[in-house]
């Protein structure tokens, strides 16, 4: 492998939403958790569903299943702890994903312009292209206008 | 020379909150900005019932010497489910008094945190933060956020009647202070 190759290598862990996978740098990931109490309150924002109590630490749970995959999560099997930029700030956002996750090395491809907002990249894993998910544009914000994603179930097998 | 002595850290500053309930829900509150805690048969000869397009959640228009205030109901501002309130909680440096369900009880909190900038909406001017207490997760409500300064303002144009009468009568507008106990 030539040095150029070995620096292109990037982590990314691998989760599961129903029967789809997709991917987040793995530099975005704290840690992976099992399912806790999601505690709600009255609010707005239809993306987040509650919180949960995490290392002393109010992290929001934002289940994006239903907009990547077209329904919520029917079984939770952990929650992924992501990192979500605000600008300079960062916080934590939990997504409940549906089965294993795993850690993987691999070379990103750049979205094209016609990929949606959150689609940061493209993976070639196990033979299946894996969308590289660009949590910014999937999970709420302030001042941030959430474009709609329709499920496109024909992504993973995009050449 | 005295030895020293083990650096202790400092006590986390705690802040006194009462917890109340709306429909079910627990919600905390200062005790600092709550003035005073009535029952809801004070506000009865003493607040005008009010329904104003578009603010549901206001119910009533009280006078209270100088002052002029609106009582809301927490549920609807919320959206939660009604419920019948029993409690009005009038909350200081506003103009405004919010009814609840009931007090669950008083405690105090030692960390309020920040609001997730993942809540994105009117609930962010709706809580000052979120608070962990017992092993639960609580948001504690912003007193000033149950009217924006536009609803006050299009509250108070549709009240200016309602206004010149009750300050022509002080002895009405003070019945709703005499009722209740302050805090």
């Amino acid at each position: 492998m030539t040095l150029i190759a070995e620096t292109e290598l990037q982590s990314f862990v691998l989760l599961r939403l129903g029967d789809r996978r997709f991917a987040v740098a793995a530099t975005q990931i704290s840690e992976l958790v099992a399912p806790s109490r999601v505690f709600r309150f009255p609010h707005r924002t239809a993306e987040v569903e509650g919180v949960i109590l995490r290392r002393g630490r109010i992290v929001p749970v934002c289940d994006v299943a239903e907009k990547l995959v077209g329904k919520p999560l029917k079984s939770r099997r952990f929650y992924l702890i992501a990192q979500r930029n605000y600008g300079a700030q960062t916080e934590w956002v939990a997504l409940p994903v549906s089965g294993d996750c795993e850690l993987i090395n691999a070379e990103m491809t750049l979205p094209s312009d016609s990929d949606a907002p959150h689609v940061s990249g493209w993976l070639s894993h196990g033979g299946d292209v894996i969308e590289v998910l660009n949590l910014a544009a999937l999970t709420p914000g302030p001042g941030e206008l959430l474009a709609p994603v329709a499920p496109l179930a024909q992504q993973e097998a995009r050449p | 020379m005295r030895p020293l002595s083990p650096s202790k850290a400092p006590a986390p500053r705690a802040e006194q909150i009462i917890l109340f309930r709306v429909s079910g829900q627990i919600f905390a509150v200062s005790s600092a900005s709550v003035q005073e805690v009535r029952g809801v048969d004070s506000l009865s000869g003493a607040a005008k019932k009010i329904s104003q397009p578009g603010l549901g959640k206001v119910q009533y228009f009280a006078q209270r010497g100088d002052n002029s205030f609106y009582v809301i109901s927490a549920a609807m501002h919320f959206g939660l489910p009604p419920s019948p309130p029993a409690l009005v909680f009038m909350l200081r440096r506003t103009r405004t008094a919010l009814l609840v369900d009931g007090i669950e009880k008083m405690t105090s909190m030692t960390r309020l945190q920040a609001l997730p900038r993942s809540f994105c909406h009117e609930e962010r001017g709706w809580y000052r933060g979120l608070t962990a207490l017992d092993q639960s997760v609580l948001p504690v409500v912003k007193p000033e956020g149950f009217l924006t300064p536009d609803e006050m303002f299009l509250l108070d144009a549709a009240m200016s009647p309602a206004l010149a009468d009750t300050g022509s009568d002080p002895e009405a507008g003070d019945s709703f202070a005499d009722a209740g106990v302050e805090q």
